[in-house]
């Protein structure tokens, strides 16, 4: 095991996935000379040059288009998105090609892509910048969505992507580059569509991805620990397809569930996660799903503001104590 | 001109019923003789039938509300037709013979009610006690309730809108219903941890269990007695008494008497509930009162948790009690409480007496002294020490078949005073 950043595990993926396949080729806004916006592919212009590591201009539809018919010839595109809140420029080759070419081709086209790049809000960078774009890509059908919370599934799960013959959304945490913890040594691969038990548990499951793991669900579930109550912190990693066994077999122990996502409510991944378990775990349930999300305003500038906006320890806590019938 | 449908009278008996569940709802068509509600009464549970055709204008008494009898329950009338409520007759009428179809009147109401144990249903939105009827319960409490046998509408809700949960399942003892009591308990014996003291729950209260209640208190004024008498063959227990003698231990007759009772109780939990007021209360503490004689009159102080307690333990702190009992030395929370009393006679050389109650106490034990008898064992006359023990019961709380059920289980303990260990 060695402790690295989030940053340093996934430059390690793309670097071992463009050493072993020569077709995979990473493209993007300043990935090359300046090595990423957020330093995630630092070194690998020097290691791999200039035609495997592609400075893209500010077009993020045309980039993503030219990846995806790069992916249809054979190659293995990683694209990357200064952030999420610009791919929503890049959504047509996204939704429309990216998504459909191997159904409408009747499947003789693949599209073998991972379109990669930090979501969520990141500090003081006001609406625009500070959104939690997950839900809108579970949406389609054809794509896989991941959202891996620590440095080891964040390499474990690229690596997957890249080697997976679809059009994966891969979102990192903007807030997580920094965070360190230990990776295992030498080739790690982590299935697509396998949520892992963070911290197993028999009073109440707590359902979280990405940054919110350790920003707000591990905090809590401690808190929760000093009050004799013991949670399970279920990390979905894989958004799509969706580890519904984890999930059903979790509630099936403790009978409740809280869900905590950053993103808004409305139409959100925890919504079709309590419709699902309140469809296949009805019998199981002592309380209805609650969900702890983002509010349902945009983001605020002002920093108390910005906390008041997100999910909170404060406010798991007080959904736990709900579902849980503690005053 | 509409017409006012009056609560019949379904018995005797009964003064009031309980709507469990209105078979037709407001806007129905209904013809005379169509069942349009289910009433508990205090022997059964019945359904209404309508004397006239029309439509089912208006319910007065929701589900789950009483009604005294001959009070209007509902209006029946020409669609959209107005029906004057204010003009209904509220006087009570006499009792007239019902057009009704008995559904378990022949059976003693006991064990009709043992049946409904049996067989709980857990969705049974018609015994909900909630203001609107309903019975709120979560999916994984009914499916708990459905598995365990317990008969959700005597549970009482502790989540948001009285909502029965998990934990309130669990807390519920298979087969309870209200005071009404099933009669059989081979629920699993709730544990309490020595030295914990947990209050009583208190229990709802069946519409049979408010008749008892009432109606024996008009017999017997106070608190309305039974008795139940037993003869117990106690050689066992003297044999007990001999082999903690030759271990220079000393136990009495009474310590074995008073470990069984509060054993028994603990198996046995029925008998521990007591009246309080209006409230019908669960005790979860073994707590064992002993008459003491002292100088002008007695009393019985109390062996907490004396389920818990070994002979030796609980032969000393009886000592001790009494002894300061007899020098007037007692504080009141020493003697006051308890789920059962212990009257022992023995020692005077009675045979059998009878007890009064010790309230707010349930039951009381009069114990006579051993004594050698002759007695038929497997068609032979055998010399055998006998123990006459007569309980006295609060029948507005117990009645004589919980009683029986109770002395059953301390015979086995006291003729077999092994199964004390365990």
């Amino acid at each position: 095991m060695a402790e690295l950043q989030y940053r340093e595990a996934l430059n390690q993926a793309l670097a071992e996935e463009m050493e072993r396949d020569a077709n995979v080729f990473l493209m993007g806004e300043e990935v090359a000379r300046y090595n990423g916006a957020y330093k995630v592919s630092q070194g690998l212009l020097d290691r791999f040059g200039s035609a495997r590591v592609v400075d893209a201009p500010i077009s993020e539809l045309g980039f993503a288009g030219l990846g995806v018919g790069a992916a249809m010839v054979g190659l293995r595109p990683v694209i990357e998105m200064m952030t999420w809140n610009f791919a929503i420029l890049a959504m047509d080759q996204i939704v429309n090609n990216a998504a459909k070419l191997r159904h409408m081709s009747g499947g003789q086209l693949r599209c073998p892509i991972v379109f990669r790049g930090p979501g969520g809000a990141g500090g003081r960078l006001s609406s625009q910048h500070s959104q939690a774009l997950e839900a809108n890509y579970v949406h389609f059908p054809g794509l896989k969505v991941l959202a891996p919370s620590t440095p080891a599934d964040a390499k474990g799960l690229l690596k997957a992507a890249i080697r997976d013959d679809n059009p994966v959304i891969f979102i990192e945490g903007e807030l997580l580059y920094g965070l360190k913890r230990d990776v295992p040594e030498g080739e790690h691969l982590i299935e697509i569509g396998k949520a892992d038990v963070k911290r197993p548990g028999k009073d109440v499951t707590i359902v979280t991805w990405s940054r919110m793991l350790t920003a707000v669900v591990e905090p809590a579930a401690e808190a929760l620990a000093t009050q004799g109550i013991d949670a399970e912190v279920i990390d979905l990693r894989s958004l799509k397809p969706l580890d519904e066994e984890t999930i059903l077999k979790s509630v099936a122990k403790t009978n409740r569930l809280v869900v905590v996502e950053e993103g808004w409510p409305w139409c959100g991944v925890g919504a079709s996660i309590a419709d699902i378990v309140q469809k296949k775990a009805f019998d199981h349930l002592d309380a209805p799903v609650t969900r702890v999300t983002g509010l349902d305003i945009n983001m605020n500038y002002a920093a108390n503001l910005e906390r008041a906006t997100q999910p909170s320890v404060e406010r798991t806590l007080a959904a736990v104590n709900e579902v849980l019938y503690r005053s | 001109m509409a017409i006012a449908v009056e609560l019949p009278a379904l018995s005797p008996t009964m003064k009031e019923g309980k709507i469990t569940k209105w078979l037709k709802k407001e806007g129905d068509k209904v013809t005379s003789g169509t069942a349009i509600a289910e009433v508990e009464t205090d022997k059964s549970n019945l359904e209404i039938e309508a004397y006239d055709d029309g439509v089912l204008l208006k319910i007065l008494v929701p589900e789950g509300s009483s009604a005294p009898v001959g009070s209007p329950i509902a209006y029946i009338g020409k669609a959209g037709e107005k029906f004057d409520e204010a003009a209904a007759p509220a006087k009570p009428k006499a009792a007239e013979p019902a057009k009704t179809e008995e559904k378990k009147g022949d059976e003693p109401a006991p064990k009709a009610e043992e049946k409904k144990a049996e067989a709980p249903k857990a969705e049974a939105p018609a015994k909900a006690e909630s203001p609107d009827g309903r019975l709120r319960a979560s999916p994984l409490a009914k499916r708990i309730a459905a598995e365990t046998g317990v008969d959700l509408s005597s549970v009482s809700g502790s989540g948001p809108n009285g909502r029965i949960v998990k934990r309130d399942v669990e807390q519920a003892k298979p087969g309870q219903s209200g005071g009404g009591a099933a009669v059989k308990s081979k629920a699993p014996v709730p544990t309490i941890t020595r030295g914990e003291r947990k209050k009583p729950d208190t229990l709802p209260i069946s519409g049979m269990r408010k008749v008892i209640a009432q109606r024996l208190t008009e017999v017997k004024p106070g608190v309305p007695h039974f008795y139940l008498t037993v003869d117990l063959e106690m050689d066992q227990a003297l044999k007990l008494r001999e082999e903690a003698k030759a271990l220079e231990q000393k136990v009495s007759v009474n310590d074995i008497v008073v470990k069984a009772v509060a054993m028994a109780v603990r198996r046995f939990p029925r008998i521990n509930q007591q009246m309080d007021g209006e409230k019908l209360l669960q005790l979860h503490n073994v707590d064992v009162g002993v008459a003491v004689a002292i100088e002008d009159g007695l009393i019985t102080p109390v062996v907490r948790d004396a389920d818990q307690k070994g002979l030796a333990e609980i032969g000393a702190e009886v000592r001790e009690l009494a002894d300061r009992a007899k020098k007037k030395a007692l504080k009141p929370d020493e003697y006051s409480g308890g789920s059962i009393t212990v009257s022992n006679l023995g020692m005077y050389g009675i045979d059998e007496f009878i007890a009064v109650l010790n309230p707010p106490q349930a039951a009381i034990l009069a114990i006579g002294a051993v004594t050698p008898k002759a007695v038929v064992r497997d068609g032979q006359i055998v010399i055998r020490n006998m123990m006459t023990a007569t309980l006295s019961g609060d029948h507005r709380v117990i009645d004589g078949a919980v009683g029986a059920e109770y002395l059953k289980e301390l015979r086995s303990l006291l003729e077999h005073p092994l199964r004390l260990l365990f």
